[in-house]
């Protein structure tokens, strides 16, 4: 018989001293290829008050839009200096913030690219199992034929579009429920 | 290029909903709206890796911290880390927490007003090897009351923070024991729908993996998600 799958349980309030280390909100090193941005924004919950313990990952495609990764056999370059996966936890308002590059775009069906995007898991006391969603970027041509945004109900999908908040900062609220809920996926 | 092949969906039943009304928790952050389906792409299908480099000696022996040792009962656990084709998955983290003997964690957080045992950090980290095969030693968790609802109080749990290898196959889960007379009334360890399913997060005490006139041990395998038939969109 084949094993069957393991189930998911929350993370609990108690993951910080195990799962969250100084340094790892940085994805990058003074070295690293692409265009330096900032990520911050807030986890809100159907309240709209600020999640203090949330932990945040990010997984992304370095500057030329490839992951660092067995399975990307894109011909494009690696990039020794940036490996893609940021973690952080929420503070006492529910803020995080991380430091990475502009990814590039990587494939998605077929031929067409995706829109440049980050991925994004939500883990937190009350949920049973993680949420995922993307960061999309404003401003991003290739957001008009994303064939994920485009899976969106229109009126929802700027839930998905990070503002710019001032030059090189970005922002991108996480709304767990309620009014504005951000979209999230089933992968 | 061949497509590469994403990876299978959650089986029904073998996870808990987001919405879970006996979990008081859930009540403002359980998402109103259903998750929107996303077909796998490079995104989904590729994932971190850690190294080895990134494990500190002695993190899989969480019983000695601080220049002394742990109070509590001290068990191995041990096991693999598999997929749903029955595949080893070698070289991939595990992270490891849990309350000390007396059901207390040492976080600001946690005011269970039970000891903190300066010997345990309640931390520990293993990375599986060629086999896909983990072990630590620690001390058995204790219980500890919630306040979810009148007279809470957690069964005996080990968190544990799996990458597996890819984005898809992501998973934090909770080792239970077995015969734990609290499972029963647990919302957490209830929300899991199926039984059988409820049932895979007990762990097997094995007297093969205890060390004689020293501590106790239990087998827990960690099935995460295998890889689709059909290739993914790429």
């Amino acid at each position: 018989m084949s094993p069957l799958q393991t189930p998911s349980q929350t993370v609990g309030p108690f993951f910080k001293p195990a799962l969250i280390r100084s340094g790892d909100e940085s994805l990058v090193t003074p070295k690293s290829r692409g265009e330096r941005i900032a990520i911050e924004g807030r986890v809100l919950d159907g309240d709209a008050a600020g999640v203090s313990d949330a932990m945040i990952e990010l997984w992304q495609a370095n500057a030329d839009g490839r992951y660092d990764h067995p399975d990307d056999s894109q011909e494009k370059l690696l990039d020794l200096d940036f490996h893609g996966f940021g973690r952080a936890a929420t503070d006492e308002r529910g803020r995080f913030s991380f430091c990475t590059i502009k990814p590039g775009a990587a494939p998605g069906a077929g031929i067409a690219l995706q829109a440049p995007h980050i991925n994004v898991s939500i883990f937190a006391r009350g949920l049973l199992k993680r949420l995922t969603t993307r960061i999309y970027f404003p401003d991003e041509p290739l957001n008009a034929t994303d064939a994920v945004l485009n899976s969106v109900a229109p009126e929802r999908r700027s839930t998905l579009v990070a503002r710019i908040e001032k030059p090189a900062v970005l922002r991108f609220d996480i709304v767990l429920q309620g009014e504005n809920e951000t979209v999230f996926f089933d992968v | 290029m061949n497509p590469p092949l994403g990876y299978r969906r959650e089986t029904p039943g073998a996870h808990p909903p987001y919405d879970r009304p006996s979990y008081t928790s859930t009540h403002k952050r359980a998402p109103r709206h259903a998750p929107v389906r996303l077909e796998h792409t490079l995104s989904e299908i590729t994932g971190p890796r850690f190294a080895h480099e990134t494990l500190a000696p002695g993190d899989d022996d969480m019983t000695h911290f601080n220049g002394g040792e742990a109070m509590g009962e001290r068990i191995i656990v041990t096991g693999r880390v598999l997929d749903e084709d029955g595949r080893t998955i070698p070289n991939t983290m595990i992270e490891i927490w849990q309350a000390n003997a007396a059901g207390r964690y040492a976080h600001v957080e946690d005011r269970h007003e039970a000891p903190l045992d300066p010997h345990f950090a309640g931390v520990g980290r293993v990375i599986t090897d060629q086999r896909g095969a983990y072990r630590f030693m620690t001390v058995k968790p204790g219980a500890y009351p919630w306040r979810n609802h009148h007279n809470a109080w957690r069964p005996n749990h080990i968190h544990f923070s799996l990458f597996g290898p890819s984005f898809a196959t992501r998973l934090i889960t909770q080792m239970y024991f077995p015969g734990d007379p609290l499972l029963p009334l647990d919302p957490i360890y209830n929300s899991v729908p199926d039984r059988s399913a409820r049932e895979r997060l007990i762990a097997t005490f094995d007297i093969e993996v205890t060390i004689p006139e020293y501590a106790l041990g239990y087998r827990f395998d960690f099935v995460l998600r295998g890889r689709d038939s059909t290739p993914t969109l790429s």
